[in-house]
């Protein structure tokens, strides 16, 4: 988990409860996420930008299961993989400026995110190149008996390329410890499914055909996700490939920090069925009506996280001038 | 004891894989009867089929499964009998392979060998005698390496396992049946060095790969007449040995470069464009540059012989251009009979040259 939210959780005894831990983890991404739409015009953030508002629930349900040493490979939407996974608010800002506090030294920005101290081993927005690497770090796992699992997060659109069904072919073949999450939020930039996949399509006979085991389930709601990984993750670690479908809702435009609701691609339906689908919202209800906490304690909850992130994003931009400076004063 | 340079790669495979428990070695044909041409026998036996073993034909998706094996610490060895099949994965060797130690900030190191077999003759055609060594210099993160004699290949694969880089590791088929005798007092150069197989003073000959044989014949012809040529072995194209070639050049003041791949837009123009901006003007003739033209490599034997640069022309294109002064007809013969086509066809191997280089 993250550095910082591990401590802030550790501070109340009401804050035990995982749920709250999901929703924490959640609220941190969104608020990064929120924050880097915000700040987006100010030009401070000088890459492109696939932001994850909508498809949380994913990343912290899988990633709730996963300990330090097992390995996570995401695609170009990868900042709620990397939060998610233990990852640095501070150090994933900084890559996105450019700066080499960055987790990738400034070389790779928001698309190519990495940090292998804590497992996080490759982003790849090349459309389902990722799960290749996937499928060498599984070996490499497997080779050294490590009991470590590799989770490749990918998206829809992954199905449609030859790197998918070549992996999952080396996957079922070497019985590899890799667990695909696939993060169907059924666009591809601005196409709607209907357009790439038949309409006779069957994933799940597509992928158990293939010798790797399936599951399908929702992806908005984190407990769901949550509970679905348990059940299959043992499988997993002792060498069992399995290929989780969730579905996801993508609230912000395909690249960039805006909406786009505007554009028409997608039905006005469609669009508010967001407000039941979305998984801070969703979660946040269920905890105050359940009284694991109190609408109070969430909201003080809520201003910590968005506290921090702001202060990474202040401390981020001092660091920054401070190094500039420093690097100018030394040419 | 003299090996041929099949019997060298495996040797060179043999020892890696008996030194480093994460040196591993796959490919399509690694673990089958055929062996690569016989340069992986007897190492899944004596290894066993985790460390050697037989891939799905997914050569892209088996790319890069090398690079994330290669992240998690393990050297492996990726094989392809046809180079031309590396394209399928040119995905993942350009934007994945060659970047990722960049992008994690140098980091991650990627120690991988994708070994390529280029094809030549016997109706290898558009497809399966393609030389991409111009193609991946041109990516930065990729060392490329093209061995030209089989103790060359047995230090340049050593050396590629051992690299903390990753290696393109372009290799001729027609090197295969190469002779040379297995000598532990060569002081061998490092990878990015390039090699001087014969001194001399008259005239630069810079080639890769069989390349270098063929130059080593057209040096053979040429000192009948008391021309002293020199030799460069590049062994290294990307990064290529500058400073031995400049060196060279600088003593000769003529060069000729040959190339296993298309003249356009490849190495002999590179090599040609940093010694015009170092030699300018201590050159006493424009550099002579020999490779395939652009057309794509027929399957047909006959229009072979006009794809590939054959010594007889290449003999009388230096006497031209150079203003030699021998006998073209008498240079040929010397040619024919020191090196005789083994069929009319000239596209088989001919392994006349023999060891020690």
């Amino acid at each position: 988990m993250n550095q910082y939210l591990k401590s802030l959780l550790e501070k109340n005894s009401a804050f035990k409860d995982p749920r709250v831990h999901m929703f924490a983890n959640i609220q941190l991404i969104r608020s990064i996420e929120l924050l880097i739409s915000e700040k987006y015009e100010e030009q401070i953030f000088r890459c492109p930008v696939h932001l994850s508002i909508g498809q949380e629930a994913i990343a912290v349900g899988v990633s709730m299961h996963l300990t330090l040493n097992d390995k996570v490979v995401s695609t170009h939407r990868s900042h709620a993989h990397y939060i998610a996974k233990g990852g640095d608010v501070f150090r994933m800002l900084s890559e996105l400026i450019g700066s080499p506090l960055g987790c990738c030294k400034g070389r790779g920005g928001s698309m190519h995110i990495f940090d292998n101290s804590v497992g996080f081993m490759a982003s790849v927005p090349i459309v389902g190149s990722s799960l290749p690497i996937a499928i060498g770090l599984a070996l490499a796992e497997k080779n050294l008996n490590s009991k470590n699992l590799v989770v490749a997060f990918i998206g829809d659109a992954a199905l449609e390329t030859g790197a998918f069904y070549e992996s999952l072919n080396l996957a079922a073949l070497k019985e590899l410890p890799i667990l695909i999450v696939l993060e169907d939020n059924g666009y591809s930039t601005f196409s709607n499914k209907s357009v790439r996949w038949p309409a006779s399509k069957n994933v799940r006979e597509t992928i158990q055909g293939m010798g790797v085991s399936y599951l399908q389930g929702n992806g908005d709601y984190v407990e769901d996700v949550y509970k679905n990984v348990s059940k299959i993750i043992s499988r997993v670690r002792s060498n069992q490939p399995i290929l989780l479908n969730l579905e996801t809702f993508r609230r912000y435009e395909h690249c960039g920090p805006n909406l786009d609701d505007k554009l028409g691609y997608r039905s006005k339906t469609e669009l508010e069925s967001y407000l039941e689908r979305d998984p801070l919202k969703i979660l946040e209800d269920k905890l105050v009506a359940s009284g694991v906490v109190s609408k109070i304690i969430i909201e003080d909850l809520v201003n910590d996280i968005d506290g921090y992130v702001k202060n990474s994003f202040m401390s981020m931009k001092i660091h920054n001038n401070n190094y500039l400076a420093e690097f100018k004063a030394s040419h | 004891m003299s090996l041929t340079y099949t019997q060298f790669i495996n040797k060179a495979f043999d020892e890696s894989l008996r030194d480093d428990a994460r040196v591993l070695l796959f490919g399509l044909g690694v673990g089958d009867v055929g062996a690569v041409f016989g340069s992986t026998a007897n190492l899944q036996s004596k290894y066993g089929s985790d460390r050697v073993f037989e891939i799905p034909l997914s050569e892209n998706a088996v790319t890069g499964m090398a690079l994330g094996l290669a992240i998690q610490g393990f050297r492996p060895v990726m094989m392809h009998q046809r180079a031309d099949f590396s394209f399928t994965s040119a995905e993942q060797i350009i934007n994945r392979v060659a970047k990722t130690a960049y992008m994690s900030g140098d980091i991650y190191k990627v120690s991988l060998v994708i070994r390529m077999i280029v094809g030549r003759g016997w109706g290898q055609g558009p497809t399966h005698a393609q030389s991409p060594h111009a193609i991946f210099s041109h990516i930065p993160g990729l060392r490329v390496v093209a061995p030209a004699t089989p103790m060359d290949g047995y230090h340049l694969m050593k050396e590629s396992i051992y690299s903390n880089n990753p290696v393109i590791f372009i290799e001729h088929r027609w090197l295969h049946q190469t002779v040379e005798k297995a000598n532990n007092e060569i002081i061998m150069p490092n990878i990015n060095e390039a090699r001087i197989m014969k001194s001399g003073i008259d005239l630069t000959l810079i080639s890769l790969s069989y390349g270098v044989i063929e130059c080593l014949k057209i040096a053979e012809v040429l000192g009948e007449f008391n021309l002293k040529v020199e030799v460069i072995n590049l062994r290294s194209i990307q990064p290529w040995d500058k400073s031995t070639v400049i060196q060279s050049v600088t003593k000769t003041k003529k060069a000729m470069i040959l190339d296993t791949g298309h003249i356009e837009f490849g190495l002999t123009g590179e090599i040609s464009s940093v010694l015009y901006s170092e030699l300018f003007n201590s050159m006493s003739h424009p550099i002579l540059r020999f490779g395939l033209p652009m057309e794509p490599t027929p399957s047909s034997a006959a229009l072979a012989i006009d794809h590939y640069p054959s010594i007889e022309n290449m003999l009388q294109k230096i006497k031209i251009h150079f203003g030699f002064k021998f006998d073209l007809k008498d240079a040929i013969k010397i040619f024919v009979d020191k090196f005789p086509y083994k069929t009319k066809h000239q596209d088989q191997p001919d392994v006349g040259v023999i060891g020690p280089f």
